[in-house]
């Protein structure tokens, strides 16, 4: 890592078109500020996975250009690699191999001498909760322990950028919690987090800045607050008493559903409390309230399909 | 030693110990079975049938038939050691902790052959032991046998890389030692001296590169054999930097491991 770098990651025009044909980048310009916490949304098949591939060395690009805090993939291939830790999505460790072998062998493969692997082996295995199963193989875990495995395994040479590839995919929630306090405590140590994810919620508490990619190009790349801004409608869900009649409420849109459930669109500059005056004003009694979906959600179909539309355009 | 010159090193022999631990822990399958194989030669080729044959070259045709028995299981060995664990670790994923670090090819590939070289040489130590119970043996010229255990592992550990690398299926990585690797092992002069063939048939022998291996490691125990050690261990060292230029370049390419 250079000490004036000053981003983690640039890439620029990164194309990727695969043996048959399919193009899975079409131009991917990207940066990541050192120490931010980023998060790559998309759909699936958009090229998360790709981009992450190119830039961990799995992949190979077709055009484009990547830096690791300022080391180019193409002529410090090196020192780019040995600033990254890689979180894959699959499990891609030896099954019949022990935690600890796992993790110290990764270490030995960056340079790392086998006295300190094995010391580090202990304080990432303890911190992410599987020292107890050290000489257990790898088979013998949980998923969630498997994924706390490859966490470990990519810290093992003390990485300054760590890219997580859907960390948290089929992991119980209290496990998705403690890993997410877990890349919190991490990244305020300085290391950058590159994340991607499909459980929006995630992104939306975790990460600062955020780039959404569709069929190959970014179609958002801003802060996590600034995305938040542009969600100007949101949509509840009312519970009302049996036999409620369709109540007319100005400046709202709703829809009285069948199982006396009332969907209402709520503009940001309208808030909740008149929609609750003209109801008790036609003495609707609300039972109770909820998201309709994730706030996060809705924009991120959004500014999907308005992508769509543009490159359609 | 530089700090590059020093990561390559570690990583070097970190492949190497998980290489020689792999083959350890399945030792029921990796070691023993050449071992009971060999065994089953010695008794039955050696023993029982070769004491009806009579002297070969001078020697009895127990003592001609240890050394191509020696280098048989060597060959074996090492090629199927590394075509599977590479081919494993490519099935398993695990191939990708290496690509993502920083290791240069030529210490992915230093690192597979070495362990596949370790196997071999077990397996022969083992079978030398066994072949005791039956047979002296006789060392003629230590340092050719040592020459040519080292290229001839290193060869086929290297020839099984590059099945590993190409392989997309557990068939892939039989097939080679199945309908190749048995027959030359077999036509390659370690149950008979090529002299007993007809002139037509030595000719075609002489296209087997196995039999130059034998022939030379057979020259270090008993000072006999159907070439001039200078041929063996030549051969030998063209064919390394062919096979080894071969897998660097797949390698260093990514062939069969990155998309």
């Amino acid at each position: 890592m250079t000490a004036k770098s000053k981003f983690a990651l640039e890439i620029k025009g990164l194309k990727k078109t695969y043996d048959g044909g399919v193009q899975a980048l079409k131009g991917v310009d990207l940066t990541v500020t050192r120490g931010d916490f980023f998060a790559l949304l998309g759909p699936n098949g958009a090229g998360k996975s790709t981009t992450i591939g190119i830039i961990s060395s799995l992949v190979n690009k077709s055009e484009g250009d990547v830096k690791v805090f300022d080391f180019s993939l193409e002529k410090e291939l090196v020192e780019a690699k040995s600033c990254i830790g890689l979180v894959p999505q699959e499990f891609n460790f030896n099954q019949f191999e022990t935690l600890q072998q796992i993790v110290v062998n990764q270490a030995g493969y960056y340079g790392v001498p086998r006295d300190i692997a094995l010391q580090r082996s202990e304080k990432y295995l303890k911190q992410l909760d599987l020292w107890g199963k050290k000489d257990q193989p790898a088979r013998a875990l949980s998923g969630g322990m498997k994924r706390r495995l490859m966490i470990a395994r990519a810290l093992m040479h003390e990485p300054n950028i760590l890219i997580l590839d859907e960390p948290t995919a089929g992991v119980d929630i209290e496990i998705r919690r403690s890993m997410w306090e877990f890349l919190t405590k991490i990244n305020e140590q300085g290391i950058t987090i590159i994340l991607t994810t499909h459980y929006l919620e995630e992104a939306e508490m975790l990460c600062r800045n955020i780039a959404i990619i569709d069929k190959g190009r970014i179609v958002e790349n801003t802060t996590m607050k600034n995305l938040l801004a542009k969600l100007n409608v949101e949509t509840f869900v009312l519970d009302l008493p049996a036999n409620s009649h369709n109540p007319i409420i100005n400046g709202y849109e709703s829809r009285l559903l069948e199982n006396n459930t009332l969907e209402v669109d709520v503009p940001k500059e309208s808030g909740l409390n008149q929609l609750f005056s003209q109801l008790t004003e036609q003495g609707i009694e609300v039972l109770s309230l909820r998201n309709k979906a994730n706030r996060l959600e809705e924009l991120f179909v959004k500014l999907v399909e308005n992508g769509r539309k543009e490159a359609q355009v | 030693m530089t700090q590059r010159s020093q990561r390559n090193w570690i990583a070097l022999k970190t492949i190497w110990r998980k290489e020689i631990t792999r083959y350890m822990r399945i030792w029921i399958q990796t070691l023993l079975p050449p071992v009971i194989t060999m065994s089953l030669y010695f008794v039955i080729f050696g023993n029982l049938i070769g004491s009806r044959i009579g002297d070969m070259g001078g020697f009895t045709y127990m003592e001609f038939i240890v050394p191509g028995l020696i280098m048989m299981s060597i060959i074996t060995n090492s090629y199927s050691n590394v075509a599977s664990s590479f081919f494993s670790a490519k099935f398993q994923h695990n191939i990708e902790e290496l690509i993502v670090a920083p290791v240069p090819a030529w210490v992915v590939i230093a690192g597979y052959l070495g362990g596949g070289m370790s196997r071999a040489i077990l397996v022969g130590i083992l079978v030398s032991f066994i072949s005791l119970l039956f047979v002296d043996i006789h060392i003629h010229n230590f340092a050719a046998i040592v020459a040519t255990l080292l290229l001839t592992a290193s060869l086929f550990a290297c020839a099984g890389l590059i099945n590993g690398v190409y392989a997309r299926n557990f068939d892939d990585i039989s097939i080679i030692p199945t309908f190749v690797l048995t027959p030359l092992t077999y036509l390659g002069g370690v149950f008979y001296s090529l002299t007993l063939l007809p002139e037509f048939w030595q000719w075609v022998s002489k296209a087997n590169p196995i039999v130059y291996m034998v022939s030379g490691f057979r020259y270090g125990f008993l000072g006999q054999s159907d070439f001039s050690i200078g041929t063996s261990i030549g051969l030998l060292v063209l064919f390394n930097i062919v096979f080894i230029g071969f897998a660097y370049r797949l390698i260093q390419k990514g062939v069969g491991i990155r998309s």
